[in-house]
């Protein structure tokens, strides 16, 4: 049988049911009364002991979402959402404050290590070394985790040199608490309550989420990472995250996630705002491999997610990288508003789609300032019966003299019953700006994969090995450590894709 | 027992018939070279044993150590020794020629049972033989064929060879596009790879490879077949005659 026709007949008989994360912690959790009204809003407020002025903003955005209409011009589909049928928050029942890691549920540590997450600062403190593929030993990176268990904070560690430096990094229900003017100052600025349906459901009902703030001068010394987890049936997922870089500032902050098997689709609507001051960086990483949905594509989550960074000052910089393998439905187009001058945006991103799975997803590079720059390099990778679309917009104002883009989307085709779509915007409103755009769509070459298995690899091998290199400009952006998940993970995500 | 048994092979492709009724027989630790004209076969009996796919087995057999292996996958053959040195080497993007070796080679020795290379044992083994076929480090660390000239691209496919070692080396047309200088280094890097246990099947046009790479036994192809076989001399001999006369032969 011709390599071709096998391929197409294994893809179609993929079995996303062996979803390698599909199981569910039983945790005993607390949950706000189903359904979404002023009085849900009010629960979840109360719950965290909020201050007035938060409420009232949750509110406002309640009522603000109550006058919106679901977005429908994305190149997906899904049964429609009622959202007076799911619960808004949920947090896992247990002892409110934590000092350490061995106070954590065991139910919960169990729960990551069947993962393969492991917590690394426990790998660091047992002084395990790490090589890279040529043998050499990797300078220890220590990465503080933020756990997110559900929609509440279990566990955060590093914080006391994190303290020393003057980094505030923490759950945002606390940023509220201890923070408040830092919070008043920032929040909804970069994504405001009214931009967009899913972000204003967000703004009324987020339950939690990581707040990072970096003072002037400083360079982060660890990387954040924040691992998210959806556990609870029907539990729409709302995590806020907003992160400040202020003067001269640095943060690289990594964020993964998978969730467990469910029947019932699970919305997750999560609202990232990051904020560059004049000379800041911030590096915003994410590997998401959220359950994709059974082999008819029933039960996956819904992502639509809202991330924008705001290169408010002169000469800042936002770099957002993202391997996305997971969800049923994928909504989500991280991105920059180029503001200061001579500040730089930066959307490096591996889409991966196997099975039902629809992604749409891509950026927006907004050009407000002079001498601007921004970067995207795309990779989809499509296979089985999915859909896998870029939307990308770069746009320059008329000030932003001197703007300049480069943007590469490369589309890779495994099998013939699947799609990759690309669908970018352009505009310049002055005669100075320079935007370069290239695209490619190749279906995985069978002479390549005849190359490699007559040098002895398998087919999954082969595939998993020309896929690698195919996001390789991409990978090289994650983290070291980072890159080797990413790595396993992509293999993972195409098993049983080809013959 | 004979490494190699060719019975009889039809082979189609498209509804076109490339091989009609090749018979051959490769002893162990025998260099045969083979030689043809243009769009004889040469390359489509290579692929044929290396099990690509695309080629309609109508008649025949390939037997190894006696054995069929019609019925296995590319790389259960890569496992059982058999290695193609291709024409036109693939090109693989993104992926570095040290990554593809070690992936290679762990995943042949995983399905023969074997343990894997550790990676100062791979190293090293890569070190000593990429010396020795004048590949520089910068190569290794460079995706797999991308921007390789064509000589560099030949010289890539000994060295897997050499890294592979494998029990039946194809090569197929591998001095096309060497320099003189990188003819003599990698025909002496086949030669040192000439063993008992070792066979080879040399596919080229120039009786000039065959003064480096001295035959056992010279076969010459025509319309998919193969029209007489002698010693070493039978390719001077062409070299001053050419294919006219086999041509009729075959017909
Ligand atoms: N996939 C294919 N589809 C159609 N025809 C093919 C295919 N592969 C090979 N052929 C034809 O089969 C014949 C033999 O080709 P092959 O490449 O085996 O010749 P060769 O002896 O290696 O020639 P050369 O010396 O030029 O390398 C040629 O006529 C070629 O066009
Ligand atoms: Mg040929």
């Amino acid at each position: 049988m011709p390599a071709v026709q096998e391929t197409v007949d294994r893809v179609r008989q993929i079995d996303v049911d062996q979803y390698k994360y599909g199981f569910v912690t039983d945790v005993e959790s607390e949950k706000a009364p189903i359904g979404l009204s002023e009085d849900t809003v009010r629960y979840i407020s109360a719950k965290k002991n909020e201050p007035e002025w938060m409420l009232e903003w949750r509110l406002g955005a309640y009522r603000r979402w109550l006058t919106m209409r679901e977005p429908d011009w994305a190149r997906v589909n899904y049964p429609k959402i009622d959202y007076q049928n799911a619960y808004y928050y949920s947090a896992p029942k247990q002892k409110p404050e934590l000092a350490s890691l061995d106070e954590v549920d065991p139910q919960i540590l169990e729960t990551y290590k069947k993962l393969g997450i492991p917590l690394r600062e426990q790998e660091m403190l047992a002084g395990v070394v790490r090589r890279d593929q040529d043998g050499n030993v990797l300078p220890e990176r220590r990465v503080a985790v933020d756990a997110v268990f559900d929609s509440v904070s279990v566990a955060t560690t590093f914080k006391e040199e994190l303290k020393r430096a003057g980094v505030i990094f923490m759950p945002m229900s606390e940023a509220i608490q201890e923070h408040p003017e830092l919070v008043k100052k920032y929040l909804g600025t970069v994504v405001p309550t009214s931009d967009n349906f899913f972000a204003t459901l967000n703004s009324a009902v987020f339950s939690d989420g990581s707040f990072v703030y970096v003072p002037p001068g400083v360079r982060c010394p660890m990387e954040l990472s924040t691992y998210f987890r959806i556990n609870e049936a029907n539990t729409g997922q709302f995590e806020r995250t907003l992160i400040i870089a202020d003067k001269g500032a640095y943060v690289s902050y990594l964020e993964g996630c998978t969730a467990p098997m469910r029947d019932e689709n699970q919305l997750h609507a999560a609202v990232v705002e990051l904020v560059t001051h004049d000379d800041a960086e911030i590096k915003y990483s994410t590997v998401q491999n959220w359950y994709p949905g059974d082999a008819d594509g029933k039960g996956g989550i819904f992502n639509f997610v809202t991330k924008r960074g705001d290169c408010r000052g002169k000469n800042s910089k936002i770099s957002w990288t993202q391997v996305e393998t997971g969800s049923a439905i994928t909504w989500k187009y991280p991105s920059c508003i180029l503001r200061g001058d001579g500040s730089r945006g930066e959307f490096y991103s591996i889409a991966i789609s196997n099975g039902m799975q629809q992604v749409d997803s891509g950026t927006k590079m907004i050009h407000l300032g002079k001498n601007t720059t921004s970067r995207i390099i795309s990779k989809g990778i499509s296979a089985g019966k999915s859909n896998n679309t870029y939307r990308g917009l770069v746009t320059a104002h008329r000030k932003a003299t001197n703007a300049r883009n480069f943007t590469n989307c490369d589309s890779l085709l495994i099998g013939d019953q699947c799609g990759a779509h690309t669908v970018p915007y352009i505009e310049a409103k002055n005669s100075s700006s320079v935007f370069e755009h290239e695209a490619s769509t190749s279906k995985i070459s069978e002479d390549m994969l005849f190359y490699c298995r007559q040098r002895g690899m398998s087919a999954e091998e082969a595939t998993a090995l020309v896929v690698n290199g195919f996001v390789k400009d991409v990978l090289q952006q994650l983290p070291m450590e980072f890159a080797v998940e990413a790595q396993k993970l992509i293999s993972i995500s195409l098993e049983g894709s080809v013959g | 027992m004979s490494l190699l048994e060719i019975k009889n092979l039809h082979v189609e492709v498209e509804d076109k018939k490339i091989l009609n009724g090749l018979t051959l027989t490769i002893e162990k630790g025998q260099v045969a070279a083979i030689m043809g004209p243009n769009g004889s076969g040469k390359s489509t009996l290579s692929y044929v044993l290396a099990g690509k796919d695309a080629y309609n087995i109508t008649e025949g057999d390939i037997l190894l150590d006696g054995e069929s292996i019609l019925e296995l996958a590319p790389d259960e053959r890569a496992a059982k020794g058999i290695f193609l040195a291709f024409q036109y080497p693939v090109e693989v993007p993104g992926v570095a020629t040290m990554t593809f070796l070690r992936t290679a080679l762990n995943a042949q020795r995983k399905l023969r049972g074997e343990a894997e290379y550790s990676t100062p044992d791979f190293l090293k083994l890569v070190r000593e033989t990429s010396a020795k076929l004048g590949v520089s480090q910068e190569h290794l660390r460079r995706a797999v064929n991308v921007g390789f000239s064509g000589g560099e691209k030949k010289r890539n496919e000994i060295l897997q060879m050499a890294i592979l070692q494998p029990r039946l080396a194809i090569l197929d047309e591998t001095d096309s596009g060497l320099d003189i200088d990188a003819l003599k280094t990698v025909s002496e890097g086949v030669n040192r790879l000439r063993s008992p246990e070792r066979s080879m099947i040399v596919i080229t046009h120039y009786q000039r490879l065959l003064n480096y790479i001295v035959p056992d036994v010279v076969h010459v192809m025509s319309k998919g077949r193969v029209v007489k076989t002698g010693g070493k001399e039978l390719a001077l001999e062409l070299e001053a005659k050419g294919y006219a006369q086999y041509s009729d032969e075959a017909a």
